[in-house]
Formats: structure tokens, C-alpha cells, sequence
């Protein structure tokens, strides 16, 4: 393989050092953390203190955490927890893990800009009929902030209940359950730098739970069932806590150069600039295929993707950007997604690369191309 | 050199990126989702990908090459499904592949090659490409059994230019198999693809029924000279010079029949006696991988992708190009008619109904 510049943290970061030294630890240790013994309780222990860790780092209480499988589960923990008897309406910009689980779900628009139009979810809830919004912190494509907070608001005015996905928001924003008045928060490890295959449903102490997804065991207060992978957990919360040092300035830097340097090219900038998270941009190139563009840059040594890739692999419009009115752009755009330890270098050869791709499929654009 | 492979998830196409990567090339494995796997089986939860996608990417990581998926849906549906239903709802008898060919494989993925920044675009067709004092040469493959050069006679000058297929020289497909098994590759016994792709059930009327119904309405079975003779579950069902389906009219005056045209407007299908046929044949959409000849051409033409080429004159005036057949013929609209000198590919065009009113009159003098 080529040696490649990582620049997709939005599908999943590197793993931290600290993340993959908790992770190791607790391998070491044998134990099923439901058990009376002392192994169990040692690993109940390091899964306890997990769990303090992630519900301080985002605003929530220990006993109000339940560990998952993931981001995905978390948001189908929630619709499945929160839904009974109520309607349901999400964003127009949600997350397939959001989509598929809001079946038959009201949809509440987004602008040109990204942002979920509150007027509109507002007059979607008008009607006083029991609701659960769902609503992302902040989109996976374009990275534009969503004002959860006003939304959170609007849905305790018409006594609806809100769900946040805050898979992409976590690590890269300050993400605050309590602050932002939602009841409940879907968290993810990879997204931070933690193993894949673990994630949170953080709840606010007045969130309904209906229902577990997975009975099981009885495990999690009852509320996911299944023995918890104790050093998947450990490492999420290493990573957790060490998001807490990233410099996200840099981060937001580094950013904004790779972006000019690609509007200079001709590239388009989705979604509205002054709200994003401090990593991530997406760039439409005018009449370039957003498949081919991932596909040339790989093939340039950068990673990058585009849209939502479906497990043929196969690059799919993006729902997001036709949701924000882009029209044919919403198939030429790509993520430029930039991980924790990216580095100077990095940005430079995805601008010298940029420059060649762009020359390539659409030179009239990129007068200045290498 | 950069090179860009078409993968199936075949063995054909793995063979053929297998042996540009043995050769020191850097293979680019390309496959194209050409329509939702899971809708077109019927298989509820299914996955849009099909095996072969799968099978195309297994392969990839056994060589170590790169390999991409290129949503081509949206773009079959219009150019190929969306013209399969049309074409039999005006009384032809179309090949897909052909189109597909064309618009999809050849015309786009070699602009895809050339975004990427490769030299060449290579398919695992059998046929041959050789470069002649003018240019690329699109000739018979080695193996007469596997020769598909009927299906890519609408390839453009420059695409062939851009093209390589390896297969074209290969003794026979065992030869392919036996490679795909020495480079590993996973696929050696797997069966080869049946039929049309995104008819995995066979019923291909199932796929016209969705756009046009008109074409699977009952008619009228009759005679050249009008006689009603029968009676039909849809044109599209039937194909010039075929013999089944046709209930009552199969037998007529003690002389077994066939059909002879459709009449999509009337909703016909028109019989005559088996052994019936025309002279000419008018064709469309041609295609020249000569210069156009400025006289008559005479070569030998193949009307069908299963049958000896047949000898004939081909004249062209740039804008009507006719054929005509040393021997009556029974040509199908929609079908390709492709002209060949010895094993070399000339060009083709695609059978129209024009042909019909001609028989008509043959038949009726």
C-alpha cells in the first residue's frame, strides 16, 4: 500500500496511545464484571470507572450511562427507549443510524447552510401532539453545528422529548448533555480516538426508557443486555479523556488552509462556515464526480471520502447535501476529514495532490493546477 | 503503465487483472454496481451488491491491487434497462449488452481511465485488438465458442485505441480457468454469467412489464396478407424468426410458420411460412472501425450472436447504410448486424424495422 495521508477521521479516528494502552490493560485482566468474585469485581471496577469518566467528560450522570455497541445502537437504544407512544420527527440530516431506526419519521428541514430550520421544527410540533425529535450536534458530512440547544427548548415548550446524536460533535466540541437540555446523547469511541465496537446512550435524569433494545441478561440497569466488552470500554474512556488535550485551534488551522488551497482550485465549500466542527470541510468540485475525486486521491496517496459509502462500497448521493437544496454538487462533493494527530505535512501533500486531481477532471477550473 | 481493469467478479476479468499485474502493471480494479442486486432478485433485506461485486473485491485483495465500486445505476437504468423495455415495445428484439457496451463500459469507464490517469482500459472480452497501419484493429477471438465481437462492434476508434483484452488470444476458456487457478485467485470454477445481468429470474418480461406494459398487451397473430390467424400475450414476446408460442397459427396450409415482423402500433405479430426471408436489411446506430467505404462492401455479415457470418454487400452514404444479403435472411429489429473481412471486425449497425415494409412486399408480389 502507499504510504497515505489519513484525512477521513469522520469514519473513524486513529486509535490514541492512551486508548490502545487501557484497551491492552484490561485484556490482561479476566473477569465477566456481573460476577460475585474477585476477578469480576476487578474488571467491574476498571468498567466503572469507564463509565465515571465518559458521563463527567459529557455532561451526564454515571448511573444514567449505558454502554452499547456503538454510535448506531446507541441511536436505535434511544428511538427504541423513547419512542413508544410518541411520534417521532428528526433533521433532514441525520445519520442513516438515525434514519433507519425513526421509522415513518416527520421530517424537519435544513437550508442552504446545513442548519436544521427551527421555525419549521417548531411548527412540526405545534400541534402539542407527544413527540421525540432526534437531531445531530454536528453533521458527519459537512460538519456544520446544529443549535441543539434553542431545538432542546422548542421541544421542552411543546412537552416534546429530544434525542442528540453526538457521534461526530464528541471530542471536537465541548458536548454538554446538561447544558444543552436534551434527554438523551448518542456517543461513539472510534469517532474519539477509542476502539471501534463500543459507544454510550447518555440520559438526562428525566429521560423515559420504555424499553431495552436488547433484554438479555439484565445487564446496564437492565436497559442493554450482554456482557460488556470491559477493554473496549476502558479504551473509550482513555480516549475521552485524552480529546480533552487536543489542540483543536491547530486542528482548526490546518483545516482552513487544505480548504483554501482547494477553493483556489475551484472547489465549493458545503455548508455554513462559521458553525462547523474545527475538523472536518467539504468541498464540492464542479462537475467532477465526488466518486472519482475519492477515487484519484487515493489513488495520489490521501484518504478522503464522500457521501455515505454503502457496504458494496459503492459511493452513494449524499442525502445531506441534496437536503440542503445543493443540487447536482451533492454528487460532487467530498469530505476532507482531519484526525487528531494530523500534521502540517499532511495538509501539504493533500493540497499538492488536490491540485493534480482537480487539474485533471475539470482543468478549466484550476488554472493554477501543478 | 497505469491500467485500468473492468472486474466483474468473473474469472474472466480476474484473470485479466491478474496477468497485467504479473506483468509489472499497476492495476486498477474497477467494477461497476450496475443495478440493486437486492431489488432484482426479489430478496427482501437483500444487499444491493451483489456476489459478484464481492467475489470482484476478494480478488482485488488476493493481488493487492486497488479496487473501486462506480455507481452506475442511475446511468444503466436510463441508458440500458430504460432502452430494453422502449425497444421491445417497438417491435425489437434488443441486446442490452451491446448497449451496455457502448454507453456504460466502454464510453464511460474509459473516461474514468483517463480521469485517473491511465494509459489503457482493459476488459475481460474475448476478442482481439491489433494494431494495424491504421490504428487499432478490433478482430475474432482465438476461441470461435467465445468470440464476442458481435457485442462490441459499436466500440468507438478511440476507445479500441485505449483498450486491451487480454482473453482474445486464449486457447479456451479451461486455458482461463487454469490461470485464474495458478494466480490463486479464488474464482477458477466459478460458472459463467447466464444470460441478461439484471434479469437474474430469466423473465425478462417481468423487467418491460414495469415500464411498458404496452408491450405485453394481447394482439393479433396474422398473416402477410392480413388474414387473423391467432392471437398473442404481448409483441414482446415475440422475436422475427421465431417458431414457438404461436398456438394456432403454428401450422398453417400444412406449412410450419414463423414470425416474419411485429406491428407494435396495430399490436401484431405478422407469420409466413418457415424459410421465408429478405434480401435486405436496413440498419442504424452504424458503426465504422474502417474508414466508411466510399463503394460497396464486400464482406460477410453476422445478423445474430450465435450463426456463421453470411456473405453480403454493405453500401453506405454516411447517412442510410443497407446490407444485402447474397441469401434471404430472416432479420431480427433490434439485433446487430456486423460486418466482418475474415476475422476482422469491420463494423456494424442495428437492424431496423425498415426491413419490414420490404419484406412485405416480397411477400406480397
Amino acid at each position: 500500500m502507499t504510504e497515505m495521508r489519513y484525512l477521513d477521521a469522520n469514519a473513524t479516528q486513529p486509535l490514541r496511545p492512551a486508548a490502545r494502552d487501557a484497551v491492552m490493560a484490561a485484556f490482561a485482566a479476566s473477569g465477566n464484571p456481573s460476577s460475585v468474585h474477585q476477578p469480576g469485581r476487578h474488571v467491574r471496577r476498571i468498567m466503572e470507572d469507564a463509565r465515571e469518566v465518559i458521563a463527567a467528560r459529557f455532561g451526564g450522570q454515571p448511573q444514567d450511562l449505558v454502554f452499547t455497541s456503538g454510535g448506531t445502537e446507541a441511536d436505535a437504544a434511544a428511538i427504541h427507549a423513547m419512542s413508544p407512544g410518541r411520534r417521532l420527527v428528526i433533521s433532514a440530516i441525520e445519520h442513516d443510524a438515525v434514519r433507519s431506526a425513526a421509522v415513518g419519521a416527520a421530517v424537519a428541514p435544513v437550508g442552504r447552510d446545513g442548519i436544521v430550520d427551527l421555525a419549521m421544527l417548531e411548527a412540526r410540533l405545534a400541534d402539542g401532539e407527544a413527540s421525540l425529535v432526534c437531531m445531530m450536534l454536528a453533521n458527519n458530512e459537512t460538519g456544520v453545528i446544529q443549535p441543539v440547544r434553542e431545538a432542546a427548548a422548542v421541544c421542552r415548550r411543546h412537552g416534546a422529548l429530544l434525542h442528540v446524536d453526538a457521534i461526530q460533535a464528541a471530542g471536537r466540541m465541548p458536548v454538554h448533555l446538561g447544558q444543552l437540555g436534551a434527554h438523551s446523547l448518542a456517543i461513539s469511541s472510534h469517532k474519539l480516538g477509542g476502539p471501534a465496537g463500543v459507544g454510550a446512550l447518555l440520559l438526562a435524569p428525566d429521560a423515559p426508557f420504555a424499553e431495552a433494545l436488547i433484554g438479555g441478561g439484565g445487564q446496564e440497569r437492565g436497559r442493554r443486555g450482554g456482557t460488556p466488552s470491559v477493554a473496549l470500554i476502558a479504551g473509550f474512556a482513555a480516549a475521552a479523556q485524552a480529546s480533552e488535550g487536543d489542540d483543536l485551534v491547530r486542528l482548526a488551522g490546518l483545516r482552513d488552509a487544505a480548504e483554501q488551497a482547494a477553493v483556489a482550485c475551484g472547489a465549493v465549500v458545503c455548508g455554513d462556515p462559521a458553525h462547523r466542527l474545527p475538523n472536518t470541510t467539504c468541498l464540492a468540485l464542479p462537475n467532477a464526480a465526488a466518486g472519482v475525486q475519492v477515487i484519484a486521491l487515493d489513488l495520489e496517496g490521501i484518504a478522503v471520502s464522500a457521501g455515505a459509502a454503502c457496504s458494496s462500497g459503492k459511493v452513494q448521493t449524499s442525502h445531506v447535501l441534496q437536503a440542503m437544496g445543493l443540487g447536482a454538487l451533492a454528487g460532487q462533493a467530498i469530505r476532507v476529514s482531519l484526525p487528531w494527530n494530523v500534521t502540517p505535512a499532511d495538509i501539504d501533500a493533500f493540497v499538492a495532490a488536490y491540485k493534480r486531481v482537480a487539474g485533471r477532471l475539470c482543468p478549466t477550473l484550476a488554472p493554477h493546477a501543478a | 503503465m497505469r491500467v485500468v481493469v473492468a472486474m466483474s467478479g468473473g474469472v474472466d476479468s480476474s484473470v485479466v487483472a491478474g496477468l497485467l499485474h504479473e506483468a509489472g502493471h499497476e492495476v486498477i480494479g474497477v467494477t461497476l454496481q450496475l443495478y440493486d442486486h437486492g431489488a432484482a432478485t426479489g430478496r427482501k433485506g437483500a444487499c444491493c451488491a451483489g456476489q459478484d461485486i464481492h467475489d470482484a473485491r476478494r480478488v482485488a485483495d488476493r493481488l493487492g491491487i486497488s479496487h473501486y465500486v462506480i455507481d452506475a445505476e442511475e446511468r444503466f437504468a436510463k441508458a440500458v434497462i430504460g432502452n430494453f423495455a422502449d425497444s421491445y415495445a417497438q417491435g425489437e428484439t434488443p441486446v442490452p449488452c451491446i448497449t451496455c457496451n457502448q454507453t456504460v463500459k466502454f464510453a464511460d469507464l474509459s473516461a474514468l481511465a483517463r480521469d485517473l490517469g491511465a494509459e489503457r482500459l482493459a476488459t475481460g472480452h474475448y476478442v482481439r485488438r491489433m494494431d494495424g497501419p491504421d490504428g487499432a484493429e478490433l478482430h475474432r477471438a482465438t476461441d470461435p465458442a467465445r468470440d464476442q465481437s458481435w457485442f462490441l462492434f459499436a466500440t468507438t476508434r478511440p476507445q479500441l485505441d485505449m483498450c486491451l483484452f487480454p482473453l482474445g488470444g486464449m486457447e479456451d476458456k479451461r486455458t482461463v480457468r487454469d490461470v485464474a487457478q495458478r494466480l490463486g485467485l479464488g474464482v477458477a470454477e466459478k460458472p459463467d454469467s447466464q444470460d441478461i445481468c439484471f434479469v437474474p429470474s430469466g423473465a425478462y418480461t417481468d423487467v418491460i412489464a414495469k415500464t411498458r406494459p404496452d408491450a405485453l398487451a394481447a394482439g393479433e397473430i396474422v398473416t402477410a396478407d392480413g388474414r387473423i390467424v391467432g392471437s398473442h400475450d404481448g409483441i414482446a414476446r415475440y422475436t422475427v424468426g421465431q417458431g414457438k408460442r404461436l398456438g394456432s397459427a403454428a401450422v398453417l396450409d400444412g406449412q410450419r410458420q414463423v414470425v416474419v415482423a411485429t406491428e407494435p402500433g396495430r399490436r401484431r405479430v405478422v407469420v409466413g411460412p418457415r424459410g421465408t426471408g429478405t434480401h435486405t436489411v436496413q440498419l442504424r446506430d452504424v458503426n465504422w472501425l474502417i474508414p466508411m467505404p466510399a463503394h460497396d462492401l464486400r464482406c460477410a455479415v453476422k445478423l445474430r450472436a450465435r450463426e456463421e457470418p453470411r456473405p453480403a454487400i454493405v453500401r453506405t452514404d454516411g447517412i442510410t447504410t443497407t446490407v444485402a444479403l447474397d441469401d434471404p435472411a430472416l432479420p431480427a429489429p433490434g439485433q446487430a448486424c456486423v460486418f466482418y473481412l475474415a476475422d476482422r471486425v469491420l463494423g456494424g449497425g442495428i437492424i431496423t424495422r425498415a426491413a419490414a415494409p420490404a419484406l412485405q412486399e416480397r411477400l406480397t408480389a
